[in-house]
């Protein structure tokens, strides 16, 4: 059963991992419109916004479902994002809302450049672990 | 002759004199004429502003205008080279027409010489293929303006403006880059001069210039006459004597050397013009020689006049013996110099080169022109031809009307002497090198800081002029308006990094001008990649191809713009105002808005809480009110409201027709609503007397209220509410903590923290309830403006939210009360009073461009920022100011010049959508020192309050002020690496930045980021909010006050302002070693005089100017100088007044004493002194020295 389990974490992570890709890409077109004039921050930020925290989560919960596989490599893999996560959460700045991006600095050069640079950064990451979910779901599945 | 058609058939008795064989004639300044023009100039530009004395002279002046027209219609039949027969009908139509105005009449004559001494003007040998009814010289200056009109003027609108375009740039070229500005124009009369006739020579004299031009400055702009008069003196000084002017208003003139000096030329010109004058002329005398030298200065005296005067020209006719008067002249002129008179050999020399004018130099000593004297020859032999010219495109091209002069620079000639002396001693043996040779060693001059003690300046620090060609220099933005950090520009992100001095901009885009040319035309001419507008700095490829400044595009030149309607010739579009002029507005057209221009809309909230009735605000409000209610910037629409509220909301209906305002309370909080959304912000004509009572009767009506808390969040959402369909402005009046409802808030700060050295909380805000409510506000066009008056903490850091990111301005003032604090009470009024009057733009955006490679970092500011390089600003009021971090993303090495722009499209209080647009020019440079040598310390240091007041929010204090230490440490570590002969033992800076750790210094005890001293964190928040929003100028004073002695005002070195006697005392350091108890020392803090009267002051003084009979009897709350008719009274007063008159807030006045409480403001600004918790200035460069040698 533990290796069942362990496949199905794979199966499922394979899956969200396939949906963070999207995240990744679509924060990173974002902020390249804002960059490019196409879009109006406040707009951006109330799209980007609600996006942050579901991110988050699908990321926490495979993390979660590795720890209860078992899966320390895997976990151990995850546990720097998921603790910049937190940590980026926890620093955000004073909003009533849900979301990280704030309107009035998000046009900031330093912000602006560094969200991008995290987006090209989550979408590499995202891609790698998307490779290694299909080889630990194989090789789970092969073992057994 | 040409002298006689100058001149006018009513001037009949005249003729003798302008047939002596000189050809020099005579006329009288007539001060009336000079400011009607004046007026009637205003009236075109500023028409909302200057109207009521503008619309007097309109109708008189309408009649001229015609002439003026007619004659230059004539004009433009006039071949170029026999302009003089047909130019006589003109001057009869002139003078005939003009019975009506004498003095216009005047001008006229004086206007015409323009034409006539330039109308010889050979145009084939300034290289453009020009049609042969073009004009040279004079003409472009006329031409400045071509659509530049004001409705109300329309058929003198071409008429006023020329002279207005003349007028301009005795002004603006000062302020801009305090460098006598007639190159380029000079320029073409050099190639003129073969064709004048030898015995041409006519001259305009320039006094009744300066009369003018005082005219038109004296009621803004006091100060800066001293300038202009200062330019108009060495205008003639440059021109090798034949324009020779000496006014008793000149300030430079010693009276006694200036007069007797010209005195034997006074003979030959009041002579002739008795008739003419109802003022003679104090002394207009005009020197001049028939050599070929010497015509080459009447040209450039003709334009001397042109730029200067706005009037008619007193024509001083002399012979060729008063050269040696003019040059004692000269002399006695500048207040500093020895009096050397030029050599002869200079002159010969002068007379050979053609153009070096050595003897000026040598005479003069106030180099404000030499610089650009010198560079002339540099800049000669490009820049005439069209193919060859460089990128800012000169040609004659008259003066850069750049603005008026920013009062806090009037005493500025006092520097230069300072700056330049290499300039003035080489001189004349380096004739022809330009400036950067002898310029860039002084401004590089090593300074050793812990032995030089006095390195303040004598009076308030200029801005370093960008080492440009004159001709590009004197085209360039005002430093008023437009500065950045570093004049000149490094090639490299790694070049600028390795300098370790911020990039950015400094701007002041909004800022009042007395004259700013007005475009109207159907097309506004733009790049079309990048938008850029025209501007003086691009390069015409041919006439029908630019080249863009910014992104190096070619467009077409428009149709349109080969025509130039003022001269009505076709084919110049190098001689458009917008190629002329850095600073230009454009009337927009409908494709520049989004919707119809918003009517003038004010709602104003106000707090009637218990604690707001008690510090008795309202009176103060309501009164200002009533009194300002006429003068609210506004047209027939303009809309008015208002909103009270405590525990509850208040609304007043207004509605024409009911007897009394209507009060309607909202007490559902939680969710506002409008309880009449139509009648209560209501057409401030047609409910005039409604809004009158009800302000009337508002004081009065919650004195015995019991309600003490505020519901500030509702009462702003319902504001937000009515204004959203318009837009408009809130006034925000708010005296606490906001407790109920949306947007309450706690109170955060702990008063044992606020000495505390360790960390500073709560500078950001704790809820972005207000934010949100200003980017909404903003996103309708609302700007929010905070009027703070507490006595207890009220969470400015939130509060100021609703006003940051609206576009509003903040204002606070602690503790408060009418009675009780009646400096605070006295600051209200008078912040109030410009409050309301003050020029306003609604529905603004302002873009900033930068060359290609530059890009925009950050901004600071009061704005939105909507895309990464444009700013929304709801509302933007002629006090805000801007910060703009850049960086270099792409080298810079192909080009040399880079320029910025900033466009700044909002709608004026009359509905008219409005584009000002100022354009930066400034140079590449390669090498590290160069870069040091262009350094404006000035505008570093605000930048680098604005970047440290963000880093102590999204950081710390503590970091913000580290940073600070490490600008100046890394700044002055990198430039003693540069110089590798400097002993490592010693701490030495640049000349350019020798003042930088002094500033830096200032900053760490500044309010905003000092430590160990009880600082309220209200007061550190409204600090932090001032660094970001306070023009340049503004926030320098409140960085380092300057401290003058006034108890021996004397009468030495004075400038004259308006017949006013202003003396000019020195600065003093911030110490409280240059304070004595004999003395009285004034401190302007931008916002506040103190006045500190040592114990021991002389009675005389105390009786004099303080009206007691001594120092004893002197009150604690003393806060205005009484009218004493004794000379050092008057002396003070004029003073103050002139320091009051070079800003836009009034500041009050404090007087201290020794036992004052207000002792301890005033001596935490002594800055160089050790405090308990802070360095001295000596220890703190110690502390650098040592820095650098880890």
């Amino acid at each position: 059963m533990a290796f069942a389990f362990a496949a199905f974490c794979y199966m499922l992570a394979l899956l969200l991992t396939a949906a963070l890709i999207f995240f990744a890409i679509w924060h990173i077109i974002a902020f390249d419109e804002l960059k490019t004039d196409y879009k109006n921050p406040i707009d951006q930020c109330n799209t980007l916004n609600p996006l942050v925290l579901p991110e988050y989560l699908i990321h926490a919960f495979f993390c979660v479902m590795f720890l209860c596989a078992a899966e320390w490599l895997t976990l151990g893999l995850n546990m720097p994002l998921l603790a910049y996560h937190i940590w980026r959460y926890m620093s955000r700045p004073v909003m009533s809302g849900p979301g990280l991006y704030d309107p009035t600095t998000i046009m900031n050069a330093d912000i602006l450049a560094y969200c991008q640079k995290e987006g090209w950064c989550k979408l590499a990451f995202y891609l790698l672990s998307f490779f290694y979910y299909l080889y630990g779901m194989i090789y789970v599945l092969v073992s057994s | 002759m040409q002298s006689q058609m100058q001149f006018p058939s009513g001037y009949g008795s005249h003729l003798p004199n302008y047939s002596a064989p000189s050809g020099h004639y005579s006329q009288v300044p007539n001060k009336a004429a000079a400011s009607h023009l004046d007026n009637q100039y205003r009236a075109s530009y500023y028409p909302g502003y200057y109207s009521a004395p503008a619309q007097n002279v309109m109708a008189s002046v309408g009649s001229n205008v015609l002439n003026a027209q007619e004659s230059q219609q004539l004009y433009n039949n006039t071949p170029p080279h026999s302009g003089g027969s047909s130019d006589r009908p003109v001057q009869g139509a002139v003078s005939s027409a003009s019975y009506l105005h004498v003095s216009a009449q005047q001008s006229y004559s004086a206007f015409d010489n323009h034409y006539s001494t330039s109308v010889s003007s050979s145009v084939a040998s300034q290289g453009f293929p020009l049609n042969s009814d073009q004009y040279a010289m004079p003409v472009v200056s006329g031409a400045m303006y071509p659509n530049v009109s004001y409705p109300p003027v329309a058929a003198g609108s071409v008429y006023g403006q020329t002279f207005t375009s003349q007028s301009l740039p005795a002004v603006g070229q000062f302020k801009e880059t305090n460098v006598f500005s007639s190159q380029s124009t000079s320029v073409v009369p050099h190639s003129l001069q073969q064709h004048v006739p030898v015995g041409y020579n006519t001259t305009l004299s320039t006094a009744s210039s300066a009369q003018s031009v005082q005219d038109n400055l004296s009621r803004n702009l006091t100060g800066s006459v001293a300038k202009v008069n200062n330019q108009i003196n060495t205008g003639g000084i440059d021109s090798s004597q034949p324009v020779r002017s000496v006014s008793h208003n000149i300030p430079f003139t010693k009276p006694g050397a200036g007069t007797s000096a010209s005195s034997a030329v006074m003979s030959s010109v009041r002579s002739p013009a008795p008739s003419l004058s109802s003022k003679p002329p104090s002394s207009p005398s005009v020197a001049q020689s028939p050599e070929l030298a010497l015509q080459e200065g009447m040209q450039y005296g003709g334009y001397v006049n042109n730029q200067a005067s706005s009037a008619p020209a007193p024509l001083s006719s002399s012979s060729d013996d008063e050269e040696e008067d003019e040059e004692d002249e000269e002399a006695a002129l500048d207040s500093s110099s020895t009096t050397s008179s030029a050599s002869p050999v200079l002159n010969n020399y002068d007379a050979l080169e053609g153009g070096g004018y050595p003897e000026t130099r040598s005479v003069t000593s106030s180099p404000v022109p030499s610089p650009s004297v010198l560079q002339s020859k540099a800049s000669k032999p490009f820049g005439y031809g069209y193919p060859a010219l460089q990128p800012g495109y000169q040609n004659a091209t008259p003066p850069t009307p750049v603005q008026p002069s920013n009062p806090g620079h009037h005493p500025g000639f006092q520097h230069y002497p300072q700056q330049y002396p290499g300039v003035n001693q080489l001189s004349s043996s380096l004739g022809g090198l330009s400036l950067q040779h002898s310029q860039q060693p002084e401004s590089l001059r090593p300074v050793n800081l812990t032995h030089d003690r006095n390195i303040l300046p004598v009076s308030s620090v200029p801005a370093p002029v960008p080492n440009l060609n004159s001709d590009l220099r004197k085209l360039n933005c005002s430093p008023d308006s437009f500065r950045c950090t570093l004049t000149n520009i490094p090639q490299t992100q790694a070049l600028l990094n390795k300098a370790k001095l911020p990039l950015g901009l400094l701007l002041h885009p909004f800022r009042d001008l007395t004259q700013l040319p007005v475009i109207t035309s159907s097309t506004i001419v733009r790049c079309r990649s990048c938008r850029t507008y025209i501007n003086p700095f691009v390069s015409f490829i041919d006439q029908r191809r630019w080249k863009c400044n910014l992104c190096y595009r070619v467009n077409d030149v428009p149709e349109e713009f080969m025509y130039n309607p003022l001269t009505r010739s076709y084919g110049e579009p190098h001689k458009r105002p917008e190629v002329q002029n850095s600073t230009v507005e454009f009337i927009a057209s409908s494709d520049y808005m989004l919707r119809p221009p918003q009517p003038a809309v004010y709602l104003f909230v106000l707090d009637v809480s218990h604690n707001a009735v008690e510090a008795g605000y309202l009176t103060i409000l309501c009164q200002s009110l009533l009194e300002n209610l006429d003068k609210l910037p506004g047209d027939s629409r303009t809309r008015i409201g208002f909103i009270t509220f405590d525990s509850t909301v208040q609304f007043y209906n207004l509605q024409e027709g009911l007897s009394q305002p209507q009060m309607l309370i909202v007490s559902d909080i939680d969710d506002i609503f409008l309880p009449t959304p139509d009648s209560l912000l209501v057409n401030l004509h047609e409910s005039k007397e409604l809004i009158k009572d009800l302000l009337n009767a508002l004081p009065n009506m919650f004195t015995n209220t019991r309600e003490t808390h505020s519901a500030l969040g509702p009462a702003l959402q319902a504001a937000f509410k009515l204004m959203s369909p318009t837009g408009g402005r809130i006034s925000v009046f708010q005296t606490q903590l906001p407790s109920l409802g949306a947007g309450l808030l706690h109170s955060r700060e702990d008063p044992n923290q606020r000495s505390s050295t360790k960390v500073v909380q709560h500078l950001g805000p704790a809820t972005d309830f207000y934010k949100k409510l200003a980017l909404d506000c903003s996103g309708q066009q609302t700007a929010v403006d905070l009027f703070l008056l507490s006595s207890q903490y009220s969470d400015l850091a939130s509060l100021a939210c609703m006003s940051k990111y609206s576009a509003g301005c903040i204002y606070y003032y602690p503790s408060f009360h009418r009675s009780h604090n009646p400096t605070q009470a006295e600051k209200l009024q008078k912040d109030l009073k410009r409050y309301l009057t003050r020029k306003i733009g609604f529905e603004a955006v302002m873009r900033i461009r930068c060359t290609k490679g530059l890009s925009i970092h950050t901004f600071h500011g009061n704005f939105f920022v909507r895309s990464t390089d444009l700013l929304s600003l709801a509302n933007v009021n002629p006090d805000a100011g801007f910060a703009v971090q850049m960086s270099i993303e792409e080298s810079l090495t192909d080009t040399s010049l880079v320029c910025f722009q900033t466009a700044l499209l909002y709608t004026s209080s009359k509905g008219e959508r409005r584009i000002r647009v100022h354009t930066l020019c400034l140079p590449v440079v390669s090498s590290l020192s160069d870069v040091y040598a262009g350094a404006d310390v000035q505008a570093v240091v605000c930048l680098l309050a604005n970047m440290a007041v963000d880093r102590s929010v999204s950081s710390s204090l503590a970091d913000a002020r580290d940073a600070l230490v490490n600008a100046v440490v890394d700044s002055l570590a990198a430039y003693m690496s540069t110089a590798s002969n400097l002993q490592q033992s010693m701490l030495i800076a640049p000349n350019s930045l020798k003042l930088f750790p002094l500033y830096i210094l200032a900053l760490l005890k500044q309010k905003a980021f000092r430590t160990g001293t009880s600082t309220r964190l209200d007061d550190r928040v409204y600090a932090m909010c001032q660094m970001k929003s306070q023009p340049l100028v503004h926030l320098m004073k409140m960085i380092h006050p300057n401290l003058y002695r006034i108890d021996k005002l004397t009468d030495e070195s004075t400038i004259h302002v308006n017949d006013r006697v202003v003396p000019q005392p020195p600065l003093q350091k911030l110490s409280a070693e240059k304070l004595t108890r004999e003395g009285a020392f004034l401190m302007d803090c931008g916002s506040i005089f103190y006045l500190w009267i040592g114990k021991n002051c002389d009675n005389n003084f105390i009786k004099d100017v303080l009206g007691y009979p001594n120092y004893a009897s002197v009150p604690q709350k003393m806060t205005q100088l009484p009218e004493v008719d004794a000379p050092s009274s008057e002396r003070t007063r004029s003073f103050i007044s002139w320091l009051r008159d070079s800003r836009p807030l009034s500041p009050v006045l404090q007087v201290i004493k020794d036992e004052n409480p207000a002792k301890t403001d005033f001596f935490q600004h002594l800055i160089e002194d050790r405090t308990e918790a802070a360095f001295s200035y000596y220890e703190f460069l110690l502390n650098i020295q040592q820095q650098i040698c880890k």
